[in-house]
């Protein structure tokens, strides 16, 4: 029995998205060439010993672009899989445990790959 | 979920053919999508033939000869017949766009004829509009300004000031854009989709509104603004030529300036 304007204004404007609307941006920005510089490393890396693997890992330059990279790729993909559920998941609850789940699954995926690096790197 | 198949009761069927006079020797076929909500049963496509010789040149000239002279049951909305009310738009030919300005020349084989898409249907070419007239009231599509204007004069704008809010102010409220949208169709309910937000953004543009934060507070949401995704079915559909995207666009910039 609500009226239409009443159900259109709702619980009114969240006052966000602007972060996410941008950190997916900057995010997709920054993986351009951070993405490229790994292509490049992995490529060159192609059939060396595990040392030498372990001892480029250990330049603080390399290191610290593998922690850019894996915090960007993880915080992307966190911020479009977002935008995936909210665009077409309708059920409130699941669209609630989906986004949690989405957060969480990046998360650990992201501390994995933290800790693989320092593993290797430290 | 999105839903991408039509729910049982609105799967459409095969209707009537009304075949053109003997004598005809330019014929062309309109399927026209019909749905009356009395009757109970499911939509259908009702094929008219025409002579085109005996009917003017645009769509919406087809359309009024079938009501006239072949089906008056056919019901469409209809007003200025000039590109400047925005009644009777509707999805011709696969692309959303006022039948008054779509020539049937421009349309090979078969003219089809579909209300605009992923709105509720009241009747036949006409869809039921109300939550999208009640979106463009919700973003307070009228000037706000607490200074009151110089005594017996108007507000006044440079001439550049004037000239932002133009390819915005010739928005005819069609809703071509917003019923071409996506985004629109999954989020409707949430999302204010092209026409309002271009709507809004005239608001914000313009030089003489005092309350340009307090709109763009009002916009700032995951869903109202942010369900857009670009996607640019709006502009291309625009039967006016207008361009909601690049407005939408705009609204996301002043919220970054106004950040950083």
């Amino acid at each position: 029995m609500r009226s239409q304007l009443g159900r259109v204004r709702g619980l009114g404007a969240a006052r966000s998205g602007v972060g996410q609307w941008w950190g997916e941006r900057v995010t997709s920005l920054a993986l351009v060439p951070l993405t490229l510089w790994f292509i490049w490393a992995t490529i060159r890396l192609l059939g060396a010993p595990h040392e030498a693997v372990q001892n480029w890992m250990a330049s603080p330059v390399t290191i610290v672009l593998m922690l850019c990279l894996v915090l960007a790729t993880f915080h992307h993909m966190q911020l479009g899989l977002q935008v995936v559920i909210e665009d077409y998941v309708h059920v409130e609850s699941t669209r609630f445990l989906l986004l949690l789940g989405v957060r969480g699954l990046t998360a650990i995926l992201a501390l994995l790959c933290i800790v693989s690096v320092l593993r290797l790197g430290l | 979920m999105a839903e991408f198949t039509l729910p049982a009761n609105s799967k459409v069927g095969t209707g009537k053919t009304w075949t053109a006079p003997r004598d005809a020797a330019r014929t062309r076929g309109f399927k026209v999508y019909r749905w009356n909500p009395d009757d109970g049963q499911n939509p259908r496509i009702d094929t008219y033939e025409l002579d085109l010789d005996q009917c003017g040149p645009m769509v919406l000239d087809a359309l009024i000869k079938i009501k006239n002279e072949v089906d008056p049951t056919l019901t469409f909305r209809r007003s200025c017949r000039e590109g400047i009310c925005g009644s009777c738009a509707m999805n011709i030919d696969g692309t959303n766009t006022l039948a008054c300005l779509k020539p049937i020349e421009e349309v090979k084989g078969a003219v089809k004829i579909y209300p605009l898409p992923h709105m509720a249907v009241v009747k036949d070419l006409v869809p039921d509009l109300t939550q999208a007239y009640a979106q463009y009231r919700s973003i307070e599509p009228w000037l706000q300004a607490d200074t009151p204007p110089p005594p017996d004069a108007e507000r006044l704008q440079s001439k550049e000031e004037r000239a932002r809010l133009d390819g915005m102010w010739e928005c005819i409220l069609c809703f071509c854009c917003t019923t071409s949208c996506p985004s629109y169709w999954w989020n409707g309910d949430r999302y204010l989709g092209p026409a309002v937000l271009l709507a809004a953004y005239r608001w914000i543009a313009d030089s003489r509104d005092e309350r340009t934060g307090d709109r763009l507070d009002a916009l700032e949401d995951p869903f109202k603004l942010y369900r857009c995704h670009t996607i640019m079915n709006c502009t291309q559909t625009c039967p006016k030529g207008l361009n909601p995207a690049k407005a939408i666009g705009k609204i996301k910039q002043l919220m970054i300036e106004r950040q950083v």
